[in-house]
């Protein structure tokens, strides 16, 4: 604009742009606008880190903090590392361990048998993703993923249950073995409730902590139903 | 409607008054029957208007129904629309839960808990732990009719779950979308003092179902007296709370197509819950032929090696 001034004011004789180097932007022509430098969250020498680190490295950070997620669902303090740095890997690895060892051969019997791979899957996630979306419509300040990254590591328990269901199993199937599958799948179950409680309660409202506790509740029981109710071929 | 609702504003305040005060006096609101000239009805008008305060509770109508329109004014694609829905804290939860399973006689279930807050917490979980309920209980039952049979291998039956939830579901939501149609058709033809909006309806539907969660408990003692005795019980308690609450809408129509409706509401709810029963829980009168057949064959080897 200011050149434009600059050249109409000049007259026909001057070339067009000639008293460009001239223009400055005076006080009274108001400049909008964002200057920001965009800052790269990695300096370069970072980058040149990690790219450069060997593969075992860059395996080994991210099983490490799988692993510590594992030892905090465990052991549930009210600390906020599974909260902080969520990832899904745990999950993942821990439904896909369960619905495969929910897997005992009744693929080639008669339909009505245990749950399939698919639908142990789809009962864990999806379960997870309708017990967010509950705690997020009832007004709670967690996050989608923190929420389903506690979820999936809590299954912990009941994945270890469910190893030692199979031992169990493996040893005899009777009314004593019965009885020990029960007792350690209840135990599971309550330890998983617990230890995702424990996390996902404190961002509810607090009037409404029980209408939170409920949906996770019966998510947890049907996994440990399906659990105890698996019988080999 | 705009100007319905100019016209229901205006008398926002002196509804109420107006008509304790003078109950012959012609309103000019959508809500009353003011066509229906005086004196054919009479004192029947004077009785049914009390009857409708009480089951209205203390709020008039028009308020609440203006209430309800203002709550949720973000739009649908936001998240916060939905947030309304859930606008619920535990005590009232639990509070409506008890007034489906003990419904009070001549309270509405509507206007006594609801109150221009329908949410969708309790029909979605409670259909959902209905779902899981007669599964296990039906699987449960099963297992402890067939447990004698030694050619019995125990199945966990993972199918019926996903049957008895479309079955659930349906109901919860496709016959209230029904019922709201057809009460919509019958409010544009007659003036009915009492008119609910779907969402209250599938509130009031997921509800009333509840109590059939105990009763599939319940339903795994294998005697059909007890179990017939169950399902009589759950379809009074919360056939009651339904009729309750849907007879004023219709109660104002022709005789006859009010009681079709109350009909077909309480032979749905009881449909379904035979229909649940038939299906998942199996017959326990076979336990009483096994043993018998188990004696018969004992005699006949014994007769032969005699």
């Amino acid at each position: 604009m200011a050149e434009a001034e600059e050249s109409r004011a000049g007259g026909a004789a001057k070339p067009l742009f000639a008293g460009l180097s001239d223009v400055s932007i005076s006080e009274d022509i108001p400049v909008e606008g964002e200057i920001t430098v965009p800052v790269g969250s990695h300096s370069p020498d970072e980058d040149y880190s990690t790219l450069d680190e060997p593969v075992k490295d860059t395996i080994m950070r991210d099983l490490k903090a799988v692993g510590k997620k594992f030892v905090h669902v465990m052991y549930p303090k009210k600390s906020s590392a599974l909260l902080r740095d969520w990832d899904l890997w745990g999950p993942l690895v821990l439904c896909v361990s369960l619905a495969l060892m929910l897997q005992g051969g009744s693929a080639d019997s008669k339909e009505d048998g245990g749950p399939q791979f698919a639908e142990v899957f789809v009962i864990i996630w999806f379960g997870a993703v309708v017990i967010t979306l509950n705690s997020k419509l009832l007004g709670g300040t967690i996050s989608f993923f923190q929420s389903l990254c506690v979820l999936g590591y809590c299954v912990l328990p009941l994945t270890v249950a469910m190893l030692v269901c199979r031992l169990v199993l493996l040893a005899s199937s009777g009314t004593v073995s019965f009885i020990v599958r029960l007792v350690v799948v209840m135990a599971m179950f309550g330890w998983s409730t617990l230890a995702s409680t424990a996390f996902l309660a404190d961002s509810q409202p607090p009037n409404r902590k029980a209408l939170v506790v409920y949906p996770i509740f019966l998510f947890y029981f049907i996994i440990s139903w399906m659990i105890l109710t698996f019988t080999p071929q | 409607m705009a100007t319905v609702d100019d016209l229901k504003f205006q008398e926002f305040d002196d509804a109420a008054n107006l008509l304790a005060g003078n109950p012959d006096a012609t309103t000019i609101s959508i809500d009353e029957p003011s066509e229906n000239p005086k004196n054919q009805y009479g004192l029947l008008q004077d009785s049914r208007r009390e009857e409708d305060d009480e089951l209205l509770g203390t709020d008039d109508s028009d308020k609440t129904e203006l209430l309800a329109g203002q709550k949720k004014s973000a739009p649908f694609w936001t998240f916060e629309y939905y947030q309304t829905f859930f606008d619920v804290d535990t005590y009232q939860v639990l509070d409506r839960i008890k007034g489906s399973v003990f419904p009070i006689p001549g309270k509405n279930f509507v206007r006594l808990y609801i109150r221009s807050n329908p949410d969708l917490y309790g029909p979605f979980w409670i259909c959902a732990t209905l779902v899981f309920a007669i599964a296990i209980s039906g699987n449960l039952s099963n297992f402890f009719i067939h447990l004698g049979k030694p050619a019995y291998r125990y199945v966990p039956e993972f199918r019926k779950v996903s049957i008895a939830a479309t079955a659930i579901y349906a109901y919860a939501w496709l016959v209230p979308l029904a019922l709201w149609g057809f009460l919509m058709w019958r409010n544009s033809k007659v003036m009915n003092i009492v008119s609910y909006s779907f969402l209250e309806i599938v509130c009031v539907y997921g509800y009333s179902l509840f109590i059939y969660i105990p009763t599939a408990i319940l339903w795994i003692i294998p005697q059909k007296a007890v179990r017939w005795i169950l399902v009589m019980v759950a379809l009074c308690l919360s056939g009651s709370v339904l009729v309750m609450t849907f007879w004023p809408a219709v109660r104002d129509d022709n005789r006859r197509i009010a009681l079709a409706t109350m009909v077909t509401v309480v032979l749905l709810h009881a449909l379904l819950a035979i229909g649940c029963l038939a299906y998942f829980f199996d017959a326990p009168d076979l336990n009483v032929l096994i043993p018998t057949a188990a004696a018969q064959n004992g005699t006949i080897v014994a007769t032969k090696t005699q």
